[in-house]
């Protein structure tokens, strides 16, 4: 069937901020469908309110909204822009749950928008747990025994009814949230009430506990014609009881006899014909591993995180095709881009075994449970193709920046390994090795963790070759065996002390969909050790080839900004006339699209596999600046192999790194930063901190997202965070800085050497303490003279200068006592890029991309200093994931915590401001439409002045404040009147507050340590369940009252189009 | 594991490791794509007189299981990246190591089998032997040519196979019949009677059967021309269903020819188009011959492989045929409707 030619204008709604649950893969799926409509004539109206996404960018789209994914917010788009169509099938729950809100709200009747691809009806019934279930009954397909509840005794009589164990699952919620495993009705109350807290619709579904059971998952895509196929098979490692996104999982199913293969494909391709899928559909399921007996888990009628890890590990692009089928476009008239000639209605045939393993932020949250359950923890993933499961396993490990390149873990854990083994958690296929090495045996192993015989079979190949190779002096059959299994050089080297190695070429085989059945031109690699080389085989341009670094996993404080750079660099660098090469692991991406660079190696980002691709593609130099901290880490290694590294030299970059050295650079071009002094043990912290005096920050070097970063107020503190610092194996030294809690101001300069352009000075609403990822920022600045301003630009170009940068350079500043200080320089782009060029409308990684490459800003029209300020001001606006990480102390500091982030646009600073928090998901109109509202306030006592401020401005809105006892106290010493609550250890006071309703918002500030912050810790889950924000600053807290003084609504902003 | 060798008819050594049988052998080589289903390829019949290769990097994973057995081996020899020695699922009886040992089938692994697809995509299907030494005289590799292969897979007497309550009565003339598709008709309430490839018209016209179950088998069906000869006396007479070489050679007799193609469809995701209906299924199949469409004018192509446009499915007076494999087993089952079609044909419904 042609394509549907009545459809002019779409608009596209995007997933907003990164959270755990939902990260990149929802750009690629929209960057990719933005690109398909506009290929095929379609005006685009976009919707998103991330800025650090591709999807946003003028070139994806016609129409860009960088505004709150509200029913609201989006209901005045469409009646601006009168869309045609709406794809809603592209933007993960959050896209599908507003869609699924403005068609039920008579939105898209009243305005005649027609929601493309999969239909109203058919959504209802994959989303509503009882529509489904009906169904699938209807089909025949086997649901797990399970029962729904609206309220707790509900709840409890179905529990009983199917019998423990049971999993609640709450209807409506990302990654599972809210969900758990129940033993024994004890449990049950507590997760099934947490459950109908956390539902939108106050709905969960108890279910029969398969756990143990083989998790399999199947990709699937229909058109309206009715034709479909399973992209892919996927089979999770990690059995039935951990969240998919937790989960181990490899591609295509590798225990499946096809008899149990062809089954649930028949029942995945049954449930999406009986859904009446058009589009991508993901169906999950549990398998028996001693029957053909098998559940149907759920389907998910929208492309997803699985379908970009499927898309990625066939080179099946499931997000194009579904956007085209939303069309009205079939399969069979869709080409296969792979190959050229053959038909998209097909399923792609793999030759390789592909491995995802998950990104965990235990190493920002060191006191959080390492527990995994149905609950998705995970904030990113890396991907990773091998000719044999151990190889694909070993790359995913060393690539996922876990400080390990083999299984063994680093520090040795002294617990009984086999109590151990049954802990379900971030380490559990380390201990599962270890065991092995022990000599437990695989069936003992299966027995506890219910992981298939299979995999760890393969695993114990592994640990019985590393004993062999451990014992062995050098022989080359074993090296090359030890290349097979996937093992690094230097994990050679460490193993089996053999000083010297052959050096062995990798050859690089294509992902073609097809299994080399038909001739293909996919320029997508993986490294293997066979004789034939793919790679080196491939037709070049001719033209020279640059080679850009990727970024890897996701992870808190490095996300999907740093893709967006490293897009943007491809592209540029594509437009002058480079052949340009990309290196990376993470599946989720646009820079991990094959079509993205000229040639995309899909591999780890360590030392050793990035020198194997340039030894085949022979780059004329290599772009670490876009890749975050993860490229950046790798400039040492490359430099000392005699890479040609672009932009700013290592010299730069390690002035900028090292601390010392940086002071040293910051002496000589006479900028003062604040006084510090470098240490290396506890006692040495100790004296650093007595000659600054106190509050001291102490901070490691080299590390991201300022981690392991603390202000210590006392000696307790410096011992307590020394501590925590050492026992985490950084092993740089750690600076102690003189903490000053003034005013912190950040810039992103691009310097060609000579010419250092800055696009915007941002200011953050925190003071200085709080990492600037987790900070409100606003540009332009809302509180500086133009002194200062003049003093941050020329202080900037002497830096710039002075490091050589050729490129891009993010710096930090600190204003205190009407001086600026230096805090931190980065070499590289920083994750404020693309929201300042969206904002600015300066192209600063097409700028900077060509300032490395030599050319000159002012040819490009550029002019040192700073740029003449944007119309509009835009604030960003951290988010964080607690809800999933429901015990991680969420009190902000000098580790950033968040994991993705809004953008704001508006006329004033708080008409952004209110658009960034509303878009964060914090109400601020909650205590206009009450009769009266109230604030929970409970500070230190160095903060109370500040909180009397505070007090005053919620007073002046007529809100209700209560405060624990000495803050009370100090309030009430100024005249205003307040409510006691007393603290939570003394008695329920502010639970019968919260529960009663009267607190919309809670100021938290105090203990900031894992260990004593478990009052705030309960506190705070509390107040997640209601959706009341907690701030841990009175910053936040101050600029809140400010955005209520102003009485904004969804109704009352200016909707922006920043492509207008 | 003991060094063996794949040496191809052009003189291509490909070193790799002993698995399976100790012993030589010479046959055509040929790819499959299917990433699962190594049972059933292995025991598939269509497969006489070939060294089987498969493009997916792990085999052996879920060991041996005779339920899924197909028919008996007739493969000459088995090319594999990596064998898995130790299997894992609940069904498995032995590992395919002691298959191919007890089968006679000698193997290979530690091949690069995608450079080998390529060098067989790229100068199509050659012969092949395995052996433990890389030494050996093309000339008579090339000599290699599968002979009265369909003789040497059929059943030698009739079988009677029937089910508790039926409602049909089928005769099945086995070229190498995959036990799927009687399963497929038992289910169906058929009684199935499975004759000699060599069966007479006549028998059949007088046995009572209410149709005619062409099977798939191995080889060049233009060989069998006393077998075509006799489908040829049943046209018109009774309802027939063709699949594989059941269907090409429905085709011959029609006055259609068959090619040899470079190197065939072997797979679980060949795309197939049916051009009344406006649908395209997933299917399975396995052919190195194909009815050449635009010969084909006593009958009307039905189906065609949406991928190359060649012939995939004949719809005759009262009979159809086709080139995949509607009974699955390995792949995916999405076309096995084709033996409700087969049961109203019988039924004599119209538009069957």
């Amino acid at each position: 069937m042609p394509k549907n030619n009545s459809i002019k204008k779409v608009i596209v709604i995007g997933s907003g901020p990164i959270v755990i649950g939902q990260a990149a893969e929802f750009d690629y799926a929209g960057a990719q469908a933005c690109r398909i409509l506009k290929k095929e004539g379609i005006n685009v109206v976009l919707v998103n309110s991330n800025p650090a996404t591709i999807m946003t960018d003028q070139y994806l789209a016609d129409e860009i909204y960088l505004e709150p994914l509200s029913c609201e917010t989006i209901e005045r788009i469409i009646e601006k822009e009168r869309p045609d169509g709406l794809l809603a099938g592209l933007g993960g729950q959050t896209g599908l749950t507003v869609s699924m809100q403005l068609c039920e709200k008579g939105v898209l009747d009243k305005y005649g928008v027609k929601l493309l691809g999969t239909d109203v009806n058919s959504i209802k019934q994959a989303e509503d747990r009882e529509l489904f279930r009906n169904l699938m009954l209807k089909i025949g397909q086997p649901c797990v025994p399970s029962e729904i509840a609206e309220n707790l005794d509900e709840a409890v009589d179905a529990a009983k009814k199917i019998g423990f164990p049971v999993i609640v699952r709450p209807a409506f919620t990302l990654g599972g949230s809210g969900g758990g495993i129940a033993e024994s009705e004890e449990d049950f109350v507590k997760i099934a009430k947490n459950g109908l807290d956390l539902s939108p619709i106050s709905q969960i579904l108890i279910e029969k506990s398969i756990a143990g059971w083989k998790e399999i998952e199947f990709e699937t895509i229909r058109d309206s014609q009715g034709n479909a196929i399973a992209v892919c098979s996927m089979e999770n490692v990690d059995p039935v009881g951990v969240h998919t996104g937790d989960s181990i999982v490899v591609a295509p199913t590798l225990t499946l006899s096809d008899k149990e293969f062809q089954m649930l494909r028949s029942a995945s391709i049954n449930m999406i014909s009986a859904l009446n899928i058009v589009g991508g559909c993901n169906c999950q399921f549990a398998l028996n591993p001693d029957s053909f007996e098998y559940a149907v888990i759920e389907v998910n009628p929208r492309v997803s995180r699985s379908s970009a890890l499927a898309s990625k590990a066939t080179g099946y692009p499931i997000a194009k095709i579904s956007t085209l089928l939303s069309l009205g476009y079939t399969l069979d008239e869709i080409q296969n881009e792979i190959t050229g000639k053959t038909c998209a209605c097909f399923e792609p045939a793999l030759d390789y075994v592909v491995v995802k393993f998950p990104k965990w932020p235990f190493d920002k949250f060191v006191g959080s449970k390492r527990e995994l359950g149905t609950q998705m923890k995970a904030t990113g993933e890396v991907m990773a193709i091998g000719q044999c499961f151990e190889e694909a396993l070993m790359k995913a490990v060393r690539g996922v920046e876990i400080k390990m390149d083999t299984l063994n873990l680093n520090a040795p854990c002294v617990d009984d390994i086999m109590l151990r083994l049954k802990n379900v958690d971030d380490m559990r296929i380390f201990t599962v090795f270890e065991a092995l090495k022990s000599g437990i045996s695989p069936d003992v192993i299966n027995e506890i963790t219910k992981i298939d015989l299979f995999f760890i079979n393969k695993l114990k190949n592994l640990a019985d070759f590393e004993k062999e190779l451990s014992d062995s002096t050098f022989e080359e059959k074993l090296y090359l065996k030890a290349k097979k299994y996937g093992y690094s050089d230097k994990a050679i080297k460490r193993i089996t002390g053999w000083e010297s190695l052959p050096d062995f070429k990798y050859s690089y085989k294509m992902v073609d969909t097809c299994a080399a059945e038909f001739e293909a031109r996919t320029p997508y690699f993986y490294s293997c050790c066979d004789k034939h080389c793919e790679a080196r085989a491939f037709k070049r341009s001719g033209k020279p080839v640059v080679m850009v670094l990727g970024s890897g996993p996701i992870r808190i404080g490095q996300g999907i900004e740093f893709d967006y750079s490293c897009v943007h660099c491809v592209w540029t660098l594509r437009k002058l006339g480079y052949d340009v090469v990309i290196v990376n692991n993470n599946p989720e991406t646009v820079s991990t699209d094959y079509d993205t660079a000229d040639r995309l190696y899909f591999e780890p980002l360590t030392p050793e596999d990035v020198m194997n691709v340039i030894e085949v593609e022979k780059p004329i130099g290599v772009v670490v600046a876009f890749g975050g901290q993860t490229a950046i880490n790798l400039t040492g290694y490359l430099v000392e192999k005699g890479v040609n590294i672009l932009g700013t030299s290592a010299e730069g970059i390690d002035i900028a790194e090292d601390r010392e050295k940086f002071d040293a650079f910051l002496e000589s071009i006479g900028i003062s930063r604040p006084k510090a002094v470098s240490v290396n043990t506890v006692e040495e912290a100790l004296i650093a901190a007595k000659i600054l005096g106190f509050p001291v920050l102490l901070r490691p070097s080299y590390v991201i997202g300022g981690q392991g970063m603390s202000v210590a107020r006392n000696k307790e503190d410096v011992k307590a965070f020394m501590g925590i610092i050492l026992s985490s194996g950084i092993s740089n030294s750690v600076l102690v800085d003189k903490y000053m809690p003034g005013t912190e101001l950040e810039v992103d300069c691009i310097s060609d050497g000579n010419t250092v352009l800055i696009p915007g000075i941002m200011e953050h609403v925190e003071r200085a303490g709080i990492h600037s990822g987790d900070s409100i920022a606003v540009y332009p600045p809302y509180n500086l003279s133009d002194a200062m301003s003049n003093k941050v630009v020329k202080t900037s170009v002497e830096i710039a200068r002075g490091l050589g940068t050729k490129g891009i350079v993010n710096i930090q500043y600190l204003v205190e006592g009407g001086k600026l200080y230096v805090i931190e320089v980065n070499p590289r782009a920083s994750r404020t890029v693309p929201y300042i060029s969206k904002v600015t409308g300066i192209p600063m990684v097409e700028l900077a991309s060509r300032a490395m490459l030599g050319e000159s800003l002012s040819d490009m029209g550029y002019s040192t200093g700073l740029a003449e300020k944007s119309k509009y001001y835009a604030v960003k606006v951290p988010v964080f994931s607690f809800e999933k990480l429901y015990d991680a102390n969420s009190i902000m500091g000098p580790e950033m915590k968040s994991t993705g982030e809004v953008l704001g646009i508006g006329r004033t600073k708080t008409e952004a401001l209110y658009k960034g928090l509303t878009a964060a998901g914090i109400d601020v109109s909650v205590i206009k439409k009450k009769e009266k509202g109230g604030i929970l306030i409970s500070v230190e006592d160095y903060d109370y002045s500040d909180a009397i401020s505070l007090a005053e401005k919620f007073t002046d809105l007529g809100v209700t404040l209560y405060a624990t006892p000495d803050t009370a106290k100090a309030i009430r010493e100024r005249g205003m009147d307040v409510i006691t609550a007393h603290n939570v250890w003394e008695s329920d006071d502010i639970y019968d507050f919260i529960d009663k309703g009267l607190i919309n918002y809670i100021v938290y500030t105090g203990a900031v340590m894992d260990t004593s912050v478990g009052d705030f810790r309960q506190l705070h889950r509390k107040a997640m369940s209601l959706k009341i924000p907690c701030m841990t600053s009175i910053d936040t807290a101050l600029a809140l009252a400010d955005v209520i003084a102003a009485c904004y609504s969804q109704q009352t902003t200016k909707l922006i189009n920043i492509n207008g | 594991m003991k060094k063996r060798y794949l040496i191809l008819e052009n003189g291509e050594v490909l070193e790799g490791e002993a698995f399976g049988a100790h012993c030589e052998t010479v046959g055509e080589l040929v790819f499959t794509t299917n990433m699962c289903g190594y049972i059933e390829t292995l025991t598939d019949p269509s497969y006489c007189g070939q060294i089987v290769m498969q493009t997916f990097p792990m085999i052996g994973n879920y060991g041996i299981i005779p339920d899924d057995f197909e028919g008996k081996s007739f493969v000459r020899g088995y090319v594999v990246r990596e064998y898995c020695c130790e299997p894992s699922n609940f069904r498995t009886q032995k590992t395919l190591d002691s298959f191919l040992k007890e089968n006679g089938i000698p193997g290979i692994c530690g091949i690069d089998t995608r450079y080998l697809t390529k060098i067989t995509r790229e100068y199509g299907v050659m012969n092949a032997t395995i052996s433990d030494s890389p030494v050996a005289d093309t000339e008579s590799i090339k000599q290699y040519r599968v002979c009265n292969a369909v003789k040497t897979v059929s059943t030698k007497q009739p079988i009677l196979l029937s089910s508790s309550d039926k409602s049909y009565n089928v005769a099945l003339i086995d070229y190498g019949a995959k036990k799927s598709i009687s399963e497929e008709l038992l289910k169906r309430n058929c009684c199935v009677t499975v004759f000699p490839h060599n069966v007479k018209s006549e028998t059949i016209l007088e046995g009572g059967f209410d149709g005619v179950m062409l099977s798939n088998g191995p080889g060049d069906p233009s060989d069998n021309t006393e077998e075509i000869e006799e489908i040829s006396k049943l046209f018109g007479q009774i309802p027939m269903f063709g699949i594989c070489l059941g269907h090409q050679m429905m085709a011959i007799s029609q006055g259609a020819k068959t090619v040899k193609m470079k190197y065939g469809h072997r797979g679980a995701n060949q795309p197939v188009s049916d051009l009344i209906l406006n649908r395209t299924y997933m299917s399975s199949q396995n052919h190195g011959y194909a009815v050449v469409g635009e010969t084909v004018h006593n009958g009307t192509v039905r189906f065609i492989n949406a991928n190359d446009g060649s012939c995939e499915g004949i719809d005759y007076e009262n009979a159809f045929s086709v080139q995949f494999h509607p009974e699955a087993s390995s792949g995916p089952k999405d076309t096995s409707f084709l033996f409700d079609r087969f049961i109203n044909m019988m039924k004599g419904a119209e538009n069957a």
